[in-house]
């Protein structure tokens, strides 16, 4: 469940906590889009490197790692197929553009976990459901997508508890083959499935008790200002954005390998 | 016999949920484990079939080690039966679900039939046999819970809050039941908040508190004593609060069973009457 503990969020104040959530939203939007538009490795090591110190400034190393070597396991996965796809397609050769490409395109997932992690980290899901209220979400979806990300943490722990108890009854997970240990999970997974199913009726009967959609509109206790570290990050995301699609358009990106 | 000794454990997120715990268990015994929310009474158990390894110390069960093997055999003479039924059913019948850890301890398919049938009259399931486990009601939810793992016979039951939604009734059978599987030397292991149920079975108590455990004894000691019970937040059993007002009256203070309160009652009566 490591993945999951790199997009749970903890209750600490520091500069990236305080930014406002839809700044950070647009940048790692941002990113998404550049990450996209290049597959070359050296602009998406680039992109690799950017969000370190967003990292340090929040103070969630420890968290942001172990997402990352939660992600390590598809990252491998995701190479070893771009290797095997190149390597039979081109007639049995492993040349050096075909693993710096393969190594682009696991970056490129890095890239995407990564910052995705940092914004899940720093960002309070009660933040995240006013931001999409002030962007004018209908309340239903913002609170559907509040409730849906708060609930992360309480379902990681709910299948740790699962795995236990078919543990206990004498469930190897990591014995058998590739196939076998897929078939392991659904003695976990259906418990999981049910009990989530049964937790949202649960969630919207109290809901509706507690006058749920009474009024059409609502009032906020916060609401959210646009401060002077959101301008700045503000400007720094619309700066990448800027020499990223100038760099794609004018400027040719070399590949490591020829220079080898 | 479980032997645990000096355990500490912390989770990964830091929190140390036992602080230096030791204690051992024979064979045979029952016993219930006590305390407030969070003070490491269920930590403590996972210990026993090594679903949790502690993090200092050693957790020796049948001597041996439980860092050296795996929950799989460790499970096979520790049943540990968790709070919540839910957080295991997933089979589409009931027989299913209760072959499911025999299948996986690799027991024969007419040995399997044989327990099945066998736990499900134990437990007074057997017309669930062909049910889905998800169309009945959680106190019979929890009894398939249960059998599914009384169905291997272990050595050793461990049950995490076993009377948590359970009727009255429910909960008298659960206790002969208990007592059932005493006779057949079996140790019981309860983790419980219910003190009515504790006081009506009469077992060895261990107290725990932030980690520690304050208090080990007999059941009939130790929840009867308000200061001991006061560190732990637990109010004494009613017949216990009873009996301490009653001290005055020369009546003695350790009482927590029903039939002997009658007695000691009915005898204090007839000697006012003389």
């Amino acid at each position: 469940m490591s993945v999951f503990d790199g997009l749970k969020f903890r209750r600490v104040y520091s500069p990236i906590h305080n930014l406002d959530p839809r700044i950070k939203f647009v940048y790692v939007c941002a990113v998404f889009v550049v990450a996209i538009i290049f597959s070359e490795i050296l602009p998406l090591i680039a992109l690799f490197l950017m969000p370190i110190p967003f990292v340090l400034l929040a103070g969630v190393q420890k968290e942001w790692l172990r997402s990352l070597r939660g992600a390590a396991f598809l990252a491998g996965f995701i190479f070893i197929v771009n290797i095997a796809s190149n390597f039979f397609t081109s007639g049995y050769v492993l040349t050096a553009g075909a693993v710096e490409t393969s190594a682009a395109m696991t970056l490129r997932f890095v890239v995407l976990v990564e910052s995705f992690s940092v914004f899940f980290l720093t960002t309070s899901p009660d933040h995240l459901g006013l931001a999409l209220e002030q962007t004018r979400v209908p309340y239903e979806f913002a609170f559907a997508f509040t409730t849906a990300v708060r609930f992360v943490p309480v379902l990681a722990e709910e299948a740790q508890t699962i795995m236990d108890a078919q543990k206990a009854r004498g469930l190897e997970l990591e014995k058998g083959g590739f196939l076998k240990r897929i078939r392991n999970y659904v003695p976990v997974l259906i418990p999981l499935i049910v009990s989530a199913i049964r937790r949202s009726l649960e969630l919207a009967e109290a809901m509706e008790s507690r006058a749920w959609g009474a009024t059409k509109k609502r009032t906020n206790l916060y609401a959210l200002k646009l401060h002077r570290g959101d301008f700045a990050l503000l400007a720094i995301t619309i700066g990448v954005l800027v020499v990223a699609i100038y760099v794609r358009l004018y400027v040719p990106v070399p590949a490591i390998s020829q220079f080898l | 016999m479980i032997e645990v000794e000096n355990v500490h454990f912390r989770y990964p997120n830091g929190v140390e949920a036992l602080k230096g715990v030791s204690l051992v268990i024979k064979n045979g015994e029952f016993v219930a484990i006590m305390g407030q929310n969070g003070a490491g009474k269920t930590t403590l158990v996972k210990h026993f079939n090594g679903l949790l390894k502690p993090s200092e110390g050693v957790v020796r069960v049948n001597g041996v080690e439980t860092t050296k093997t795996s929950v799989a055999a460790l499970s096979r003479n520790a049943g540990f039966v968790f709070q919540n039924p839910d957080h295991q059913l997933f089979s589409e019948t009931v027989e299913e679900e209760i072959s499911f850890a025999l299948k996986n301890f690799g027991f024969e398919a007419e040995t399997i039939e044989k327990r099945i049938t066998w736990a499900l009259n134990l437990l007074g399931l057997a017309q669930y046999r062909k049910t889905s486990p998800f169309l009945l009601s959680g106190g019979e939810r929890k009894r398939v819970a249960l059998a599914s793992v009384l169905a291997w016979n272990p050595e050793t039951l461990i049950l995490d809050e076993p009377t948590i939604g359970q009727d009255y009734q429910q909960k008298e059978k659960l206790r002969q039941f208990i007592v059932q599987m005493q006779t057949q030397g079996k140790t019981v292991v309860i983790v419980t908040h219910d003190v009515e149920f504790v006081a009506e079975c009469n077992p060895r108590v261990l107290l725990m508190k932030e980690g520690a455990v304050v208090a080990d004894g007999e059941g009939r000691e130790i929840l009867t004593d308000p200061e001991v019970l006061v560190q732990s937040s637990i109010v004494l059993p009613q017949i216990a609060q009873i009996f301490l007002k009653l001290a005055p009256l020369g009546l003695p203070k350790n009482v927590i069973d029903v039939y002997e309160a009658k007695e000691i009652v009915l005898k204090a009566l007839e000697k006012r009457r003389k």
